[in-house]
C-alpha cells in the first residue's frame, strides 16, 4: 500500500538523488585542478562560544557567523548538528510525560466519571485514539505541522512526510538542541491528547466506529493546520518567532491549539449527537471518583512534560513554566472547593480534581510568558470561571457535556488564552522582546482575541460539517438496545468489571 | 417458633451479634441489604447535577428461636442496634411453621 502511494514521491527523491550524484561527481571531477584549499578551522573562541550555547539554549553556528550573518563554507565546530545531552533527555522524559496524561492519566480521570457500564468505552477510545494519531502523524501530521515546503501560514509542508529526513540532528527551527525525532514524538503527544479530550463531551453514546471517522478527520481540518498556524516557524498566528505573523498572539503549551479546539468541537459534536438516553430523568453519578482522582493525579503531573517541556529545553523558561504551572493549579484547585464549600457547605473531590485540571487548563497557554505572582491571580480565575459554566451554564442551557469537556477545556482554554494576553512579562522570557517587543503589555491582549476568534470558527465551522458528514454517512449512535446495555459489551463485547462470589 | 428479621445500621451489626449470643441465641443468618424507610435517602451533586439516593445500605439478620426466646431476643436487639437517630431500622416478627436440620433430619425446636 505504501509503497504504491509513494511511487510519485518516490520517482521525486530518485530523481534529486541523481542531480545531487552528478553534482557531486562534478566537484570530485573538479576538485584537483582546483586544489580546494582544506576547511577553514574554527578558533578556540568560536569552540568556546558553540559550548556556552549549549547553556545558553541558542544556536551553535551562531558564533561561526561572519559580519554578514553568513557561515563561511567548510566552517564548523563538533557540537553543530548534534542533540545537546541534557535539553534532549529532559524532552524524552517530557513526551513520556505528556503520553502518562492520556495513558492512563485521562483515561482514569474520564473512565472514573462514566457509569460502570461505559468505562472500557472511555479507555478503548483514548487507546485507539493514541494508535490512530501515532499513525496519522507518522504519515502526515508532523510534516503538515512542522514542514515549511507549502510556504503558507496555515499549512505545513510535506518534506517530513513518513517523518522522511527526521533524525536524531536537531532541526534549528524550532530547537536548537533537541533531536528533531525526539521533538517530532514530544509533539506527537500533544496530538494524542487533544482529540482524546473531546472525548469527555461525548462519552457514553457514540459509536466507536464514528468516533475514529470523525478524528480522521478532525485531525487534517482542525488540529494540524491550527497547530501549525500557532506553531510553525512561518504561521499565521506565532507572534514569538513569525516576524510576519498577520495575528501577532502568544500561546507557550497549547491554549488555543489544544484546550480550545478540542473544548469548542467538544460543545458541537455533543450538541449533535444529542444528549444520553434519560438523561436529566435517570441518575447518572461517577461510578468511581477513586479513578477520577487518580487520573486527576497523572495529569498532574504529566502536565509538567506538557507545559515545562514546551520551552523545548531545559532552560530558565521551562523552569519559570513549570513553578507557573504548580501556583495557579494549586490555587485553581482550593478555588473550586472553596466555591464548593460556600455555595453547599461541602467541598468535594470531584471539586478539587475538576479545579486542578482547570488550572492546568488556563495556565498552558501562558506557563511561559508570566510571572510567579501572576500566576495566582490567573488561578484564582481558573478556578471561578469554569466552575461556574459546569456548575450553573450547563444546567442553564441544558446541553449534555456529560464529562464538562466544554465548561473546562474551551472556558478555561479561552480564559488562559485571554489572560495570557493581559499578563505577559518579558522578564521572563526574552523572546517576548523581539517580535513582539511593540505589542506585549499593550494590544497583545487584542491580538489574543483574534486568535481566539480564529480559533473557535475553524473548530465550530469543521466539526459541524465532519459531524454532519459522518452522521448521514455512518450514523454517530449506537442503537437504542446497545446505549442502554452500555458501550463497553455493544461496542468493544467486554466488561469492566466482573465480580464473581468467593467459593 | 418465630423468624426474627432485624434491618439495622451496618455498623451496629457486631454489637447486636454480641448481645444476641448473651441471651444464648446460637446461629443467624446476615445479608447487606439496601432500603428506606422514614430516613430517606440524601442527595449527591456532582459539578453540579443532582442526584436523589434513596436507598441506604443496611443490614438484614434473621434467626429463628423457639417461642420462649424470641421477647429476649428482641430486647437484645432492640437496645444494641440503638442511636436513638433516625434510621436506626426495623425488627420483624413472623411465625414459623418448621424447621428441618438438613444433616440429620431433625424437626421442630431441636433443630433450631
Amino acid at each position: 500500500m505504501n509503497t504504491l502511494r509513494l511511487q510519485p514521491l518516490g520517482l521525486l527523491f530518485a530523481a534529486a538523488l541523481a542531480l545531487a550524484a552528478s553534482v557531486s561527481a562534478f566537484a570530485q571531477a573538479a576538485a584537483p585542478a582546483a586544489a580546494a584549499p582544506p576547511p577553514p578551522a574554527p578558533t578556540l573562541e568560536q569552540r568556546v562560544a558553540g559550548l556556552e550555547a549549549y547553556l545558553n539554549n541558542t544556536d551553535p553556528s551562531g558564533p561561526l557567523k561572519d559580519a554578514k550573518g553568513n557561515v563561511p563554507t567548510g566552517l564548523t565546530t563538533p557540537v553543530v548538528g548534534i542533540a545537546g545531552p541534557g535539553h534532549n533527555g529532559w524532552m524524552m522524559t517530557c513526551a513520556a510525560l505528556v503520553l502518562f496524561m492520556t495513558l492512563p492519566g485521562l483515561a482514569l480521570f474520564y473512565g472514573g466519571l462514566v457509569r460502570t457500564k461505559n468505562v472500557l468505552s472511555v479507555m478503548a477510545q483514548c487507546l485507539g485514539l493514541a494508535a490512530l494519531v501515532t499513525v496519522l502523524w507518522w504519515a502526515f501530521g508532523y510534516s503538515l505541522v512542522f514542514g515549511k515546503s507549502f510556504n503558507s501560514p496555515f499549512l505545513g509542508g510535506s518534506e517530513f512526510f513518513f517523518l522522511r529526513g527526521v533524525d536524531s540532528v536537531p532541526n534549528t527551527d524550532y530547537a536548537a538542541w533537541v533531536s528533531q525525532n525526539v521533538f517530532s514524538m514530544y509533539q506527537l503527544m500533544f496530538a494524542i491528547i487533544t482529540p482524546a479530550l473531546i472525548v469527555g463531551a461525548i462519552a457514553e453514546r457514540m459509536k466507536f466506529s464514528a468516533l475514529v471517522l470523525f478524528m480522521t478527520g478532525w485531525m487534517f481540518l482542525v488540529y494540524f493546520p491550527l497547530a501549525h498556524m500557532i506553531w510553525g516557524v512561518n504561521g499565521f498566528m506565532n507572534g514569538v518567532w513569525n516576524a510576519s505573523a498577520t495575528i501577532k498572539a502568544i500561546d507557550f503549551a497549547g491554549g488555543t491549539v489544544v484546550h480550545m479546539s478540542s473544548g469548542w468541537s467538544a460543545l458541537i459534536l455533543c450538541l449533535i449527537l444529542g444528549p444520553r438516553l434519560g438523561f436529566g430523568k435517570t441518575p447518572m453519578p461517577p461510578h468511581s471518583l477513586v479513578l477520577c482522582m487518580v487520573g486527576t493525579g497523572m495529569l498532574w503531573v504529566g502536565w509538567y512534560g506538557f507545559n515545562a517541556g514546551s520551552a523545548v529545553a531545559a532552560d530558565g523558561v521551562s523552569a519559570n513554566a513549570f513553578t507557573t504551572t504548580t501556583l495557579a493549579t494549586a490555587v485553581a484547585c482550593g478555588t473550586w472547593a472553596l466555591l464548593e464549600y460556600i455555595t453547599r457547605r461541602k467541598a468535594s473531590v470531584l471539586g478539587f480534581c475538576s479545579g486542578a485540571v482547570s488550572g492546568l487548563v488556563v495556565v498552558t497557554p501562558a506557563c511561559g510568558f508570566i510571572t510567579p505572582s501572576m500566576a495566582v491571580p490567573l488561578g484564582l480565575l481558573a478556578g471561578a470561571l469554569p466552575f461556574f459554566a459546569c456548575t450553573k451554564l450547563k444546567g442553564m442551557l441544558g446541553y449534555d457535556d456529560a464529562l464538562d469537556t466544554f465548561g473546562v477545556h474551551a472556558v478555561g482554554g479561552t480564559l488562559g488564552a485571554f489572560l495570557t494576553g493581559i499578563f505577559a512579562n518579558p522578564v521572563v522570557n526574552s523572546n517576548l522582546s523581539t517580535n513582539l517587543k511593540d505589542v506585549v503589555g499593550k494590544t497583545l491582549w487584542l491580538e489574543q482575541i483574534k486568535a481566539i476568534a480564529v480559533t473557535l470558527l475553524l473548530a465550530v465551522i469543521a466539526t459541524t460539517i465532519l459531524g454532519l458528514l459522518i452522521r448521514a454517512l455512518i450514523g454517530l449512535r449506537p442503537t437504542v438496545e446497545a446505549e442502554q446495555e452500555g458501550l463497553d459489551l455493544s461496542d468493544h463485547g467486554e466488561e469492566g468489571y466482573i465480580f464473581e462470589p468467593k467459593s | 417458633m418465630k423468624l426474627i428479621i432485624a434491618i439495622i445500621k451496618p455498623f451496629k451489626l457486631e454489637e447486636v451479634k454480641a448481645a444476641l449470643a448473651e441471651v444464648g441465641v446460637e446461629g443467624m443468618t446476615v445479608t447487606e441489604v439496601k432500603g428506606f424507610g422514614r430516613q430517606k435517602g440524601h442527595t449527591e451533586i456532582y459539578r453540579g447535577s443532582e442526584y436523589t439516593v434513596d436507598f441506604l445500605p443496611k443490614v438484614k439478620i434473621e434467626v429463628a428461636l423457639a417461642d420462649e426466646s424470641v421477647a429476649k431476643a428482641i430486647d437484645a436487639i432492640v437496645t444494641s442496634a440503638k442511636t436513638g437517630k433516625i434510621g436506626d431500622g426495623k425488627v420483624f416478627v413472623v411465625p414459623l411453621d418448621e424447621v428441618v436440620r438438613i444433616r440429620t433430619d431433625e424437626r421442630g425446636e431441636t433443630a433450631i
